[in-house]
């Protein structure tokens, strides 16, 4: 089973407190945009055999959404941050490059 | 009336091929030598100690080139080069298999064939997929066990109740045979039942007769050793690392066993769509998933019929074997491993236990996982890509076991004369254009 520490509450919660929210740092497209722009956002997802950004939020805990990092292929976690951010953290960049290095995600790495 | 003979159209229309050739043109390759199955086979060989059974199919090493490669040796894959050949007589075809044969999602599934949709396009798929299965085990001389035992959709909820007649009038239409049927029919189809649940009562069921099962690894072997039988080359192990594109148009891959030319390609690689879209050079509204299953020990015969109950996303038949085949849920997020959460067993069973009582003494004998591929509207895409003479066939979601030889069909028409009615509704453009086909929703069910 999943288990992922809420950046806000520390509370190391099971996938079962969790609701699974998707990519991450996704910037959004609404009216004004072009078609190629909308149909990004909405249907073309982040989705590789590795490293991943996703949201998470502590549903059945403190409630508050956050995000992870993690391997799509191991389901390893290599740590957990706040949602109030445009990209992971230097921290966060930093365990994941420990464990996989030269790792990309969209402009990340 | 008229809207039944239009889902009729395009299912005659497929069956035309489109471009005069034939339904029926015969295997014209020259290894087509395949030893007949049969009961006098099965004596012939008693009498030589069975010494003198060869490989269903051979396992040759890649030529250097094909008119066509098509990556992903799994049901879809392997129809889909079947009918390249029987429909349009193109034989020099190759199929790569990162993995071994059918080892994947063709593998793992419940095995539930059924083609009770409510879209139109939708009923046209799946119901041609449904009625080649009836003659699968006689057309491919390989017993897929199919077994029309009735698949049966639980209404639970007054909303599944509502969605469940609308579906059966628009099976109606559609020209496939679904019906309606009370509390008292389900309990006399399915004895084992309880009705009266405290949470989940059985309100009536959607009933499709000639649903059922097959089983799922010989409809794999069966079009292997047809395709095999053509001249093709099953080519497993072999794994697919690049697509090699010139000018907009694809012109072989590279894999683990050197490079390959092809005239054109077809990706039919289910989890790992997303991955070999990446290599042709485009992306793909779809996202992997983990869906699980599981099997209980075996036991005498019990339910003789497919039994999905959708409010708790459990869907339950028994095998042969005896074997309680039972479904659960994918899971939320992106996941590559072949798991699934266990959490999700227990939703399932929990749920299962008050419909059906009985399995609660049963011992789990094992539990497996396979990686599905989701789209954004949870139906398929059989479609031309960004990249000239690459196709794909991907998106199937937690239900492409069923689909299979429809599958195959549409995509095989697709390749060769590039369009295919069956598959018109699914391409990749419908997302840009608002086009869904949105079973999950509309229909109310599981898919």
């Amino acid at each position: 089973m999943l288990i992922l520490t809420c950046p806000y509450c520390g509370v190391e919660a099971d996938e079962t407190e969790l609701a699974a929210g998707g990519e991450a740092h996704l910037k959004r497209f609404g009216p004004g945009s072009s078609d190629e722009e909308l149909h990004g956002y909405l249907f073309t997802r982040e989705n590789p055999k590795g490293v991943h950004l996703e949201r998470w939020r502590h549903a059945s805990g403190c409630g508050k959404w956050f995000h992870a990092a993690r391997c799509t292929a191991t389901l390893e976690v290599f740590g957990t941050y706040k949602a109030q951010v445009s990209g992971p953290p230097q921290e966060i960049r930093d365990a994941i490059s420990a464990k996989r290095p030269g790792w990309s995600w969209r402009e990340f790495s | 009336m008229s809207q039944s003979r239009n889902i009729a159209a395009v299912r005659d229309g497929a069956m035309l091929g489109g471009h005069g050739i034939s339904a029926t043109k015969s295997r014209t390759g020259s290894d087509s030598h395949m030893k007949h199955y049969s009961a006098f086979a099965v004596a012939r060989e008693a009498l030589r100690y069975h010494t003198g059974w060869e490989r269903a199919w051979r396992s040759p090493e890649p030529k250097k080139r094909y008119d066509v490669v098509i990556v992903g040796a799994g049901g879809h894959g392997l129809a889909t080069a079947y009918y390249l050949g029987k429909n349009y007589g193109i034989q020099n075809v190759a199929v790569i298999e990162k993995g071994w044969l059918g080892g994947g999602n063709t593998g793992r599934n419940t095995t539930i064939i059924r083609s009770n949709y409510l879209q139109d396009p939708s009923a046209a798929i799946y119901e041609k997929a449904r009625s080649l299965y009836e003659t699968m085990s006689q057309d491919l001389n390989y017993n897929v066990m199919f077994s029309p035992r009735g698949v049966m959709m639980l209404a639970q909820t007054q909303h599944e109740i509502r969605g469940y007649k609308r579906t059966a009038h628009a099976n109606a239409l559609q020209g496939v045979k679904t019906e309606w049927i009370s509390p008292e029919r389900v309990k006399e189809l399915v004895p084992i039942i309880n009705l009266h649940g405290p949470r989940y009562p059985v309100l009536g069921a959607l009933w499709q007769e000639r649903g059922g099962t097959a089983r799922h690894d010989a409809v794999a072997w069966g079009y292997a050793r047809a395709c095999s039988a053509m001249g093709m080359d099953i080519i497993q192990q072999c794994e697919v690392t690049g697509v090699r594109r010139e000018g907009g148009q694809v012109v072989g891959v590279d894999t683990t066993k050197g490079s390959i030319d092809c005239g054109k390609l077809g990706v039919v690689v289910a989890g790992h769509s997303g991955q070999l879209a990446e290599m042709a050079g485009f992306r793909l509204p779809v996202e992997a998933l983990a869906l699980q299953a599981l099997v209980s020990e075996p036991i005498k015969p019990c339910m003789d019929v497919v039994v999905m109950a959708n409010t708790v996303h459990g869907y339950m038949s028994q095998s042969d074997k005896g074997e309680m085949v039972i479904g659960g849920g994918t899971d939320g997020f992106n996941n590559f491993t072949q798991r699934g959460s266990f959490h999700h067993i227990e939703e399932t069973v929990r749920a299962l236990v008050e419909t059906f009582p009985m399995i609660s003494r049963l011992k789990m004998l094992r539990q497996w996982g396979g990686i599905v591929d989701m789209t954004g509207d949870r139906s398929p895409i059989i479609s031309k890509t960004p990249l000239g003479g690459c196709f794909i066939n991907c998106g199937w979601g937690t239900g492409g076991f069923k689909a299979i030889p429809g599958s195959g069909w549409a995509m095989a028409q697709l390749m060769a004369t590039g369009h295919s009615p069956l598959a018109e509704a699914f391409s990749l453009d419908r997302f840009k254009e608002g086009r869904f086909i949105d079973e999950s929703v509309a229909a109310g069910v599981a898919h």
